[in-house]
């Protein structure tokens, strides 16, 4: 269990270590591997949002000068079922035909075909020449139309799972899933005050600013190295591996540094086709999409319809709570369900709850993991069912939510008590903050809510190498999303006793480092730091046995202090200690060069929560609602980078807010996203947002060495409903929807 | 992209050759001053080949006088180059700011009030805020020079009444009088980097008891093209721009306007919203007026 502790760099905030490349333009990014002889790929998309294929016809298109090969549905592997595990797993054989369309087409954008040209040019050329004849279908776009008994279906073979019996008939509801604990009926009976509520929220994209991107090389012995832009390159190695039947030591993935990924980065999209492309045209194929594909075909979140319903007593104690979520998951299962059914209830005691979750087809993307994925969509849902309790029971919203905050023994709903948490620490820190205590502006309206995520810890591995000189290289699997190797440099300076100075840390590609999931689901600098730490612990025992050898001396009367070895208290030996650096001249006379390891399945990650508060104007005439303030108060556990973990929150609430305001997805009645780029597709700009405050609470993660709890999913639970509650205190209005565009609301403020 | 030629004539004589060489032959010319929008559509569907005419070489499109009873602005001067300029600053607020609002800081190094009225959008910022100043097209062509009011150069969407041959050189403005001024609104569900839902320009003239003696008022985003609306001018007119005369200013936008649903916005909300700016477009413009 982790002490409150005086740390000598860990919680300093010193500048990232890929920083000045990523400042002045050196990165190497996904579309910025260039090889002799490469060439480009592109891909042909449905024109249809669901149809079934004819044929596929790339013969013209091969005939073309400067066109070097092309491939279609009928070029892969007969696709397999069976289950890839995390963040951007699912079924294979989805996967697979996400990809490339096979029999059928199931959205606006699907892959079709794809071809790798001189040009990028004579590649869009060769796209026109490829012939697909399709037998269009209705599509289907609407969430409860799908679920409709006699709605037309995507996949004829796609029976509900999880009944208690398996269904006759076929359906669009992909699974089903109930979590439940207690007497709804009779928490209902005692309770005081009943609120209910119903919301819409359509689907949202993660807004990442660099496209998909990657360069395939095969060489003739069929070995393909891969670079891309990735949250995980093991994982696509693996994905790889399944989709195009290619054995895994075939394979080389090399992650480039990431231009956002926000859980989108997790999926496999252009990697398979560039290697088909280049082991049938034998050059290296580079593929990037356009900003349009990114929005048409890459992992957009769930639309949601969200129904709850809260019940509590005069003094605010929850009796009884149910829920019933529906996602959509687009054009193959895979909804995040499971962690929105499991997340809606979480920060709270409650005795008697009912969800149900469904994970339902539509002719749109496949969905893909976005920072805690399907929280945002529940929790919105039940923090605006809290606030409108709170206005009921005339009571202040963060007491309300004080009343029934989880707490260390708490059974979560979905099953485990939690150890050490945060969520009442955050409420105090609500309740005093300045931004609480100071009066609401003139017009304005303010609102709070909570944020919640799990957290996960998974598979890492590390390795720490000691320079000749005593600095320190260490080697990781995870891509830096949000700063990470910087924290990795932290931990390990601070568990070796050295200055974040001494320290590198570097991003091994597949073959030279060990295995490590993606970095996803916050996981990084709890799990993959772990590693770091217990590889910096390893290079610590030969350190102590290097000096003990030295000295002549046991090994257990040696200690390790302030990155030196010393004698341990009452050994008698006139010596003087040995720094890391002194260790390392000496390694080729005490057994070769210092290499630590360690690798883990991570336990215990920490839940992180918070608590944000908004103060918000909305413009009576024209609809327009502006975020005047904006306070991010979360749990991090501890905070080793506290500027990095700053960055988290902002940017989690910056997402959140947009999400809240103007971003959706908008198609029309033919399936077409109308709106698949960044001019209609409105993330905000920064002239949109106030300076968003952070305030960082510190309960130590007991799992962890330093204490560590992940912090980049949580940022973004709370803002939607933030948002929405600041709206109905400025207006007195709730307003089910989101996004709350200036149409809605002024729609909403003309029909009150 | 594809495949184009580009030309950049030093002088309108050259300019013209090059432009009447194309109209002869039935080839295509177009014509690039910032290229702001036709940078954006090179990358579209359409292919077709095209000789690109940049017309910034040209000295009369770079010039900008600021007479005793006249104002003109070349049309190739980037909204940068105009928003520097005090003088025209204190001349005509409401255009300055339409100009200051076309893309981000970076974009208005390069983007031109002249290409903002070429390319004809339905939702050009400018446009509506030259239509209330009372801007004139300078147009020249083989025939020679002709003028016509704003508003009448716009023939549709994407449309104006360039014949092929012709260049747009300038816009030229009466100089505005005592207690004379303008401003224009918009509203974009940002705050910056977006395509106006409505616009609105309003250009006002006070007599000494504040009585509005002269009033245009234009309105963009909510027709096939931006609009001159008389109407609205007419509510204002021998008014004290009080609320009524504001409000009455307002539904004359709503009358005027004939909008489309689209992804930015509903009918419904743009008939709304174009009241809404003229309001408070108007107000501005009566308290610039007033000094």
């Amino acid at each position: 269990m982790a002490e409150a502790v005086d740390y000598k760099v860990i919680g300093t905030s010193p500048v990232r270590p890929d920083g000045v490349d990523k400042v002045t333009g050196r990165a190497q990014y996904g579309a910025d591997m260039n090889l002799p002889n490469m060439i480009y790929g592109k891909v042909l998309r449905s024109p249809h949002a669901h149809a079934r294929i004819k044929s596929v016809d790339l013969s013209k298109a091969l005939a073309m000068p400067g066109v070097y090969a092309a491939v279609s549905g009928a070029d892969f592997p007969q696709a397999q079922h069976g289950e890839i595990g995390g963040e951007g797993g699912g079924d294979v054989a989805d996967l697979a035909k996400n990809i490339m369309a096979r029999d059928k087409v199931l959205y606006h954008g699907h892959a079709v075909a794809a071809v790798a040209a001189r040009s990028v040019q004579l590649a869009e050329a060769a796209l026109e020449a490829i012939d697909v004849s399709y037998e269009p279908l209705p599509p289907v776009l609407d969430l409860d139309a799908a679920m409709a008994v006699d709605a037309t279906l995507l996949d004829e073979n796609c029976f509900t799972k999880n009944l208690p019996e398996k269904p006759d008939k076929p359906s669009n509801i992909a699974a089903v899933m109930q979590l439940a604990r207690g007497d709804v009926e009779a928490g209902f009976a005692d309770a005081d005050v009943i609120v209910e509520g119903e919301y819409r929220i359509p689907m949202a994209h993660q807004g990442y600013i660099e496209p998909h991107a990657c360069t395939a090389s095969v060489n003739e012995g069929g070995q393909a190295t891969v670079w891309c832009c990735t949250q995980g390159h093991f994982e696509f190695r693996a994905m790889a591996s399944k989709v195009l039947n290619m054995n895994i030591a075939d394979l080389k993935f090399i992650a480039s540094e990431i231009g956002g990924g926000f859980g989108g980065k997790t999926v496999l999209y252009l990697e398979p086709l560039a290697i088909l492309l280049s082991q049938k045209s034998h050059r290296p194929v580079k593929m990037t999409m356009t900003r349009e594909e990114v929005f048409r075909a890459t992992g957009p979140t769930s639309g949601t319809h969200c129904k709850v319903k809260v019940g509590a007593k005069k003094d605010g104690t929850l009796t009884a709570a149910t829920a019933w979520l529906a996602y959509e998951a687009g054009a193959f299962a895979g909804a995040p369900m499971g962690p929105g059914a499991m997340s809606i209830f979480a920060p709270y005691r409650l005795d008697n709850f009912h969800i149900e979750a469904l994970d339902v087809l539509v002719n749109k993307p496949k969905v893909a993991a976005y920072r805690a994925p399907g929280a945002p969509q529940s929790m919105h849902a039940m923090e605006c069912a809290l606030d409108d309790l709170a206005r009921e029971l005339g009571m202040d919203p963060i007491d309300l939510r004080m009343k029934n905050a989880a707490e260390e023994g708490t059974q979560a709903p979905y099953g485990p008590k939690f150890p050490a948490i945060g969520f009442k620490a955050c409420l105090e820190a609500a309740k005093q903050h300045p931004h609480y205590t100071r009066p609401i502006p003139e017009g304005a309206g303010r609102g709070v809510a909570a944020g919640f995520w799990f957290n996960v810890g998974m598979q890492s591995s590390a390795e720490v190498h000691i320079n000749e000189n005593g600095t320190v290289t260490v080697v990781e699997g995870n891509p830096d999303i949000g700063g990470s190797r910087a924290s990795m440099c932290l931990m390990a300076a601070e568990t070796l006793g050295v200055t974040y100075e001494q320290v590198r840390t570097l991003i091994g590609d597949t073959e030279s480092t060990g295995f490590s999931n993606v970095t996803g689901g916050s996981r990084t600098t709890f799990a993959t730091g772990m590693a770091v730490v217990q590889a910096c612990e390893d290079i610590i025992a030969q350190c102590k046995a290097r000096a003990a050898a030295t000295w002549g001396v046991d090994e257990d009367q040696v200690e390790w202090e302030d990155g030196q070895a010393v004698p341990a208290p009452g050994v008698n030996a006139d010596v003087k200690p040995l720094s890391l650096a002194d260790i390392a001249a000496n390694a080729a006379r005490t057994g070769g060069p210092l290499l630590g390891r360690a690798s883990l399945n991570a336990q215990g990650a920490g839940a992180s929560f918070a608590v944000n508060i908004a103060d918000v104007k909305v413009d009576r005439d024209t609809g327009k609602v502006d975020v005047l303030s904006y306070t991010a108060i979360q749990d991090a556990g501890k905070a080793i980078h506290p500027a990095y973990v700053e960055g988290q929150m902002q940017g989690g609430a910056a997402q959140g807010i947009g999400w809240a305001l103007n971003e959706e997805y908008i198609f029309n009645t033919d399936g077409v996203m109308e709106n698949a780029g960044f001019l209609d597709y409105r993330i905000p700009v920064a002239s949109d947002l106030p300076m968003i405050d952070t305030q960082i609470i510190e309960v130590p993660n007991p799992s962890h060495p330093y204490g560590v709890r992940g912090v980049g999913e949580t940022p973004i639970v709370a803002p939607l409903a933030v948002i929405a509650n600041a709206v109905r205190a400025a207006t007195g209005l709730r307003i089910n929807d989101l996004p709350f565009s200036p149409p809605r609301v002024l729609e909403a403020l003309d029909n009150a | 992209m594809g495949a184009f030629a580009y030309v950049a004539p030093s002088n309108l004589e050259e300019a013209l050759a090059v432009l009447k060489e194309h109209a002869s032959a039935g080839t295509r010319a177009q014509l690039l001053a910032g290229g702001t929008d036709l940078l954006v559509q090179l990358r579209s569907a359409d292919k077709t080949p095209r000789t690109i005419v940049d017309i910034k070489k040209i000295a009369e499109t770079n010039r900008i006088d600021i007479g005793s009873e006249e104002v003109y602005i070349g049309s190739a001067i980037p909204s940068a180059v105009l928003n520097e300029n005090t003088e025209l600053a204190a001349l005509f607020p409401g255009l300055l700011e339409a100009a200051d609002l076309i893309g981000s800081t970076q974009i208005q190094g390069r983007a031109t009030v002249g290409g903002n009225l070429c390319n004809a959008s339905p939702a050009g910022d400018s446009i509506p805020a030259m239509i209330a100043a009372g801007g004139v097209c300078v147009i020249v062509g083989a025939k020679g020079t002709r003028e016509l009011p704003v508003e009448d150069f716009l023939t549709g969407v994407g449309k104006n009444a360039l014949e092929p041959g012709e260049l747009l050189l300038g816009l030229k403005f009466k100089r505005p009088g005592p207690r004379t001024a303008d401003a224009y609104l918009r509203f974009i569900p940002r705050t910056e980097m977006d395509i106006a839902v409505a616009g609105c320009g309003v250009s006002v003239t006070l007599d000494q008891n504040g009585t509005c003696t002269a009033a245009r008022v234009a309105i963009g985003a909510v027709a096939p093209t931006a609009l001159l609306v008389p109407a609205a001018a007419e509510a204002l007119l021998g008014s004290k721009l009080d609320d009524d005369a504001l409000t009455a200013a307002g539904a004359a936008c709503t009358a005027a306007s004939s909008p489309i649903s689209d992804k930015r916005g509903t009918v419904e909300y743009r008939r709304k919203v174009v009241a809404v700016l003229c309001r408070r477009a108007a107000a501005i413009a009566r308290d610039r007026a007033k000094g």
